[in-house]
């Protein structure tokens, strides 16, 4: 703990190397430096794989940065169930010109074995990143699946970004992102179908006459739209009635990290597998140790 | 439920955070793209550059993904000026204690020379991917061991001898 206090005191001062190590000291030991209520300013960025929300990111980071913001990016993917390895490539579509670089922090971090994909240790490494004066954080999310519910908890802004005529919307608004994002970006404009899919999420969108959410169009690939993107994302205040929704997320989140780093689990799950218990009997072991102080 | 516990301990048991560079101008990366998967598949966290990265960039993100090891890659013929450049950049940096080793057209004469660079292992066309995964169990153990592998510490071991 005493390591962590002290990378925190001189990434403070503006140590990169130190702040480097301080993320992977939150990683590995998933202990989090004291801080005070965090002020932070978090983006999460999430969308179908394929969207385009690295190269997205990469043209919003270049306009912040160019702005004299420091941007600090987190860029998660999946580890591989099997091997537990994992092949981080987002920041490739990601690297700024050379003189923002300064300004610019991209950090890849695999999702590990949580569920839900968005590993608890996120929330210290946001609130690293903002004690140590980055001013514009942002998420970017795995792209698939219901886990993407889980960025929900941890930021306080959210953009969801669609390509053209893709009909992934329409699953998205099944798993429940659409609601909670605050910002929808339809990228790839440069290519056919993209203003039509905007019309269509806007006038889904449309359907609650209290909904006046934000679609822009844009092209990553091309950097047109970026500067209304940014400034449409800036404008958006954090929603307070989203408020009991991302406690209930970080609940979950805590809990299900509580259970995976359970120090009988592999144990469990075997017991699981020969049949030797039931879920419920599982449960019970899982619960009882947790009430008793363990783990 | 066999598989699960030759899994499981395996990947916890190294789990190193590895930077895949492509420095200069060259624009082959399918050796990259290969060894990076291997590489995951061996149950690491790789993080691949892209293409055609200047040796500062190179040593700027190892040190925001804070990588334990290094690989590069160069088909271009310019490992003799790049990968040195890159070595003391590391060291000038900090980074003294990142594993590096190298891959690619690289030929025999000027291998010697990048071990004294500093880089711990030189893999030529052809090689089984496996013998990059057994360099760096064996550089883990070095490490763990408190001997030399980083890019800064003495240059006693390498993998090709």
């Amino acid at each position: 703990m005493t390591d962590i206090s002290n990378l925190l005191e001189s990434a403070k001062l503006g140590d990169r190397r130190s702040l480097s190590m301080l993320i992977s000291a939150i990683s590995e030991s998933g202990d989090s430096p004291n801080i005070n209520s965090a002020t932070g300013w978090i983006l999460g960025v999430t969308g179908p794989p394929g969207s385009g929300k690295s190269t997205l990111i990469g043209q919003m980071v270049r306009k912040w940065a160019s702005s004299g913001e420091r941007v600090a990016v987190l860029a998660l993917d999946p580890t591989s169930p099997l091997s537990g390895g994992s092949l981080l490539a987002d920041r490739i579509r990601m690297e700024g010109e050379d003189d923002l670089r300064e300004n610019v922090f991209v950090r890849s971090i695999p999702s590990g074995k949580t569920p839900g994909a968005v590993s608890p240790i996120l929330w210290p490494i946001c609130n690293v990143l903002s004690e140590c004066g980055w001013t514009r954080i942002i998420v970017e999310t795995v792209g698939t699946g219901q886990s993407e519910f889980r960025i929900a908890a941890l930021v306080d802004r959210l953009l969801l970004v669609d390509g053209p005529d893709r009909g992934d919307i329409i699953q998205a608004e099944k798993a429940g992102i659409l609601e909670l994002a605050d910002v929808i970006a339809v990228n790839k404009s440069d290519l056919p179908g993209a203003s039509s899919a905007a019309q269509h999420i806007r006038s889904s969108l449309s359907l609650a006459s209290d909904d006046n959410r934000e679609v822009v169009l844009v092209s990553a690939k091309e950097g047109h739209g970026i500067q209304e993107l940014v400034e449409t994302i800036e404008k958006c205040e954090p929603q307070n009635t989203r408020g009991k929704m991302m406690m209930m997320e970080r609940l979950i989140s805590e809990w299900d990290s509580i259970l995976v780093s359970h120090p009988e689990i592999d144990k469990i799950i075997s017991e699981l597998c020969d049949g030797s218990i039931t879920v419920r009997e599982a449960i019970e072991i899982l619960v009882s140790s947790v009430r008793d102080g363990g783990s | 439920m066999r598989l699960l516990e030759v899994i499981l301990p395996l990947a916890t048991y190294i789990n190193m955070r590895i930077v895949i560079a492509k420095p200069g101008l060259d624009g082959h990366d399918r050796g990259a793209k290969v060894i990076s998967r291997a590489l995951r598949d061996g149950g690491h966290d790789v993080i691949y550059t892209g293409l055609r990265k200047t040796p500062e960039e190179i040593v700027r993100i190892v040190n925001d993904e804070d990588a334990e090891v290094l690989g590069l890659s160069t088909l271009s013929g310019a490992h003799d000026s790049l990968i040195p450049k890159i070595c003391e950049q590391l060291i000038e940096n900090r980074l003294g204690s990142v594993i590096v080793f190298a891959g690619g057209i690289i030929p025999e004469r000027d291998i010697e020379a990048l071990f004294r660079s500093g880089v711990r292992a030189v893999f030529g066309p052809g090689t089984p991917t496996s013998d990059v995964l057994d360099f760096l169990n064996e550089a883990l153990i070095r490490k763990q061991n408190g001997d030399p592998v980083g890019v800064g510490d003495d240059s006693g071991w390498n993998w090709n001898d």
